[in-house]
């Protein structure tokens, strides 16, 4: 298994070079704060320029994908989400596919009986497992901008204090946490066993999975068995914040790895297909709307074609069409 | 059955060996990429002749056939490739950002009716995509050049080439795995891209391209010239009155007719087809309706679609550079799948705006079609719903006691246009006996005839019954459940591929076409006693007494 054992490889190495980059060549610096910003403006250039490239593209055609009846007789009830009529169905419809990816939801297994036969079982976990591992990294994301301000936004300390609902141990526990690495695992692990998967999946479709399973771990290992201290990190991104790049106070070597490998994914980010989380927006088959035989829909670089014109079809068949019965148009 | 297909037999054995899998074998320790392409009896189309592609003025006309060794491409065919995927790249937002933002999470990989008659893995919807992505991968974005042999990226060969023949012409363009895909990534617009390079090359189909220069020269698919295609109607009219005393009236590129109405020339032309299109005739005669049928404009279809988009365009402009010669103030459109993806996402961006038609208002019940103002086109079930749902019709649903039916989505017509209700709503109204398939099968969920986009052809047997096995599969469930014995559908290819299908996997199973129903039930004014339906079976409890 070349494909997962090579992008695992690469998440150790990765691993391993902050490591010996902090701790045995002393460029802190370099990992605090060069690599850091670097890799904050590749993330959101790179992330711009790649929607700037699909948004410079034109949609030539209306080809929404219909789900749901089409808007015909007043009588006939629309499907307003499945086959949008007006903007903001089709805007719901996108959302919809956002927040709670409602076409992955309508997932089915099939199956072969003796006969044969086809059977289709609905099937959830991979939208389960999408849901958990996407949400819980948006929580995990939000929960991390207390480290942004010298005041906690509200809605990080309210997200905080839910998601340590189980304050069991100390320091408390994250739900998200443990959520995000059962997604993960869910996610590898069907990769591993189903052979469609097996032969579907690239290096690069297990790299993000490991690189991210690293980052919660090195995370992890820092808040519950080493337990930093997060003040120095938390002065040292207020410094940051302030344009002055002054390494301050002692740093454990286990955040140089978890900063190291967000600073990877962010770099990563824009050249891989990570991307879909901006290309979801732009889905011709999903925010369009089903409209186009009342509305009129153009294309910009529509071609000019010549066609066989009636003319030339009566000049071709005259005798034939008169001896039929048909009227011409010239005798 | 065709010397193309294997016998029953044997694809039953096939699939028992693999139950409950999908896949055919076992592939571990093997990339995608690996698996050989193997052209046997069976799994191609015969390519387009030299006399079609000179006609049509396409690239590299020869004499050649997938199982050669050489496919006789022409000089700098890479460059053409390459060319021609750059230029669409810049052209179709779609086609870019489907290549770019998948996530091969495999939620399609089970959709595919391609893949779940044949198990072959190429037939999975994302490897479909991955064929040409990899290409993608391989020349453009830089990154992943850096990245190689990580991203999963190869070079362009002839053997590429041979592998983007075979499995984009095992893709129907139905969008099934489109409905699934968290991405809405549509396998129809990357087959259609696919089809576009070939054909750049001379990689291409006959039963696509010879209709295609048949629509060009004489208005239609099938090459029907005026006075054959006035003929056929005609002796259609001699049949209608043998049957029930009525003698219709349809006439032909009539000046100032409030319609023109459009079919796809199947309905003129091929069995079981006809019997719609004598149902359409009863039906606008019931009604009174002021209409012409144009033996120019006399193809609904548009075998261009499968083509290019150009080509599609095209042969797409008759329809309203004949409705505006005509004079005419709107168009109605016959039973068809692809026709109706045409004339519903395509036409008006194409050919339109139509300035020279009216908005569409139904001459007999008055209602607006405000759906279709702009295009200015609508659907035949549409309109006869509109007429029922007004109570213009004279129905009688026992005439069609003798067909237990269940319906048929088309592809095109629910994930390209949405119309669902509309064909069910006719259907409940002109027989008593309906029986849906099971609900992953129909509606957006509907499966593939297995032929649609132009793979309907005689030498492709093998994979069309595999691939028409999930719709096979749904109907015998209805079958063994509620005898249905009449599969009732909206598409003109519909009509013409599924009875081989029945036949293969169903027997006993008939295909009829929605307004054949229709025309079954409509009491006719002045009418003789009915016996018998359109195709002369005797119709249940409607037996002449005894003397």
């Amino acid at each position: 298994m070349k494909k997962v054992v090579m992008p695992l490889l690469l998440t150790a190495i990765l691993c391993i070079i902050p490591y010996i980059g902090v701790q045995y060549a002393g460029l802190g610096y370099l990992f605090a704060v060069v690599i850091p910003c670097a890799s904050l403006v590749i993330l959101v250039a790179g992330f711009l320029v790649r929607l700037v490239i699909w948004l410079i593209r034109p949609v030539p055609f209306r080809i929404p994908t219909t789900c749901g009846q089409e808007k015909s007789l007043d009588w006939i009830k629309q499907d307003k989400l499945e086959s949008p009529y007006h903007f903001w169905e089709a805007a719901a419809r996108v959302m919809g596919e956002v927040l709670l990816f409602r076409s992955l939801f309508r997932n089915t297994k099939a199956e072969l009986y003796a006969g044969p036969k086809l059977a289709y079982g609905s099937t959830k976990w991979l939208w389960l497992a999408g849901m958990t591992f996407h949400w819980s990294l948006l929580i995990i994301v939000i929960r991390h901008s207390k480290f942004f301000f010298s005041t906690v936004p509200p809605i990080a300390d309210l997200l905080d204090n839910m998601d340590r609902f189980f304050d069991v141990t100390l320091p408390a526990f994250y739900m998200t946490d443990a959520l995000v690495l059962a997604a993960i695992s869910i996610l590898v692990i069907r990769r591993l066993r189903d052979p469609k998967l097996r032969l579907i999946s690239l290096p690069t479709d297990f790299f993000p999975l490991f690189l991210i399973l690293a980052i919660a771990l090195a995370g992890m290992s820092m808040r519950y068995v080493t337990k930093i201290n997060v003040l120095p990190v938390h002065d040292q991104i207020l410094t940051l914040m302030d344009y002055s790049f002054i390494l301050s106070g002692e740093i454990g070597v286990l955040f140089y790895v978890h900063l190291f490998l967000v600073c990877v994914l962010a770099i990563y980010f824009p050249f891989s297909k990570l991307m879909h989380a901006g290309g979801i927006f732009l889905s011709p088959t999903r925010n369009l709307c089903n409209n186009s035989r009342a509305k009129r829909h153009s294309n910009p670089w529509n071609p000019d074609m010549k066609f066989k014109s009636y003319t030339e079809y009566e000049n071709d068949y005259r005798d034939k069409m008169k001896k039929a019965g048909l009227p011409v148009e010239k005798e | 059955m065709s010397k193309y297909v294997p016998k029953l037999s044997e694809l039953k054995q096939e699939f028992e060996k693999k139950k409950p899998a999908l896949l055919k074998e076992d592939y571990s320790g093997r990339e995608w990429w690996d698996l050989p392409v193997e052209f046997r009896d069976g799994n191609w189309c015969f390519p387009g002749k030299p006399e079609v592609l000179e006609d049509l003025g396409f690239p590299n006309p020869r004499k050649w056939a997938a199982t050669d060794a050489d496919w006789q491409l022409p000089d700098g065919w890479e460059k053409t490739i390459r060319d021609g995927l750059k230029s669409r790249l810049k052209r179709f937002r779609s086609f870019k950002l489907f290549l770019d933002t998948c996530v091969r999470c495999g939620a399609c990989a089970d959709k595919c009716h391609f893949f779940l008659g044949t198990g072959d893995p190429k037939n999975m919807p994302v490897l479909r995509a991955e064929l040409i992505r990899s290409v993608y991968r391989n020349d453009f974005p830089l990154a992943e050049k850096i990245l190689k042999g990580f991203s999963g990226s190869r070079k362009l060969t002839a053997e590429v080439i041979k592998e983007w023949h075979m499995y984009f012409n095992q893709c129907t363009e139905c969008r099934r795995c489109s409905v699934f895909c968290p991405m809405g990534i549509d396998t129809a617009e990357i087959t259609m891209m696919a089809r576009e390079l070939l054909n750049l090359i001379g990689v291409n189909n006959n039963w696509i391209l010879a209709p295609v220069s048949n629509c060009n020269r004489t208005g239609n698919h099938l090459g029907i010239e005026p006075h054959t295609f006035v003929q056929n109607i005609e002796s259609l009219v001699e049949d209608i009155e043998d049957l029930t005393g009525i003698k219709v009236n349809p006439t032909f590129n009539r000046k100032g007719a409030e319609i023109l109405f459009i079919t796809p020339s199947g309905d003129v032309f091929g069995d079981p087809g006809v019997y719609t299109m004598m149902g359409y005739l009863l039906l606008f005669h019931h009604i009174g309706l002021d209409y012409t049928i144009s033996t120019y404009a006399s193809e609904g279809g548009n075998f261009g679609m499968f083509t290019s988009n150009e080509m599609m365009k095209k042969l797409n402009a008759k329809m309203y550079h004949e409705a505006e010669r005509l004079g005419v103030k709107w168009i109605l459109g016959g039973e068809c799948g692809h026709m109706w993806r045409v004339v519903h996402q395509y036409m008006d961006t194409m050919n339109g705006p139509a300035k020279f038609l009216e908005e569409p208002v139904s001459p007999i019940t008055g209602t607006r079609f405000t759906n279709a103002a702009a295009t200015k086109m609508v659907h035949i079930a549409e309109f006869t719903a509109d007429l029922i749902h007004h109570n213009k019709l004279n129905l009688d649903p026992k005439r069609n006691d003798h067909l237990l039916t269940t319906f048929h989505d088309s592809c095109n017509v629910a994930r390209g246009m949405g119309m669902f209700e509309e064909p069910r709503y006719v259907l409940r109204n002109v027989c008593n006996s309906f029986h849906e398939m099971a609900e992953n099968t129909i509606r957006e969920q509907t499966f593939c005839c297995g032929s649609g986009s132009g793979l309907n052809a005689e030498e492709f047997m093998d994979i069309r019954m595999r691939g028409g096995f999930p719709r096979a599969s749904a109907v015998k469930q209805v079958r063994e459940k509620h005898k249905v014995n009449s599969l009732v559908t909206i598409c003109a290819i519909d009509r013409a591929s599924l009875p081989t299908l029945m036949k293969y996997w169903n027997p006993g199973v008939s295909v009829y076409g929605l307004h054949e129903l229709v025309g079954n039930a409509l009491v006719m004014k002045g009418e003789k006693k009915r016996t018998e339906d359109l195709r002369e079976n005797p119709m249940v409890g409607f037996e002449e007494e005894e003397e």
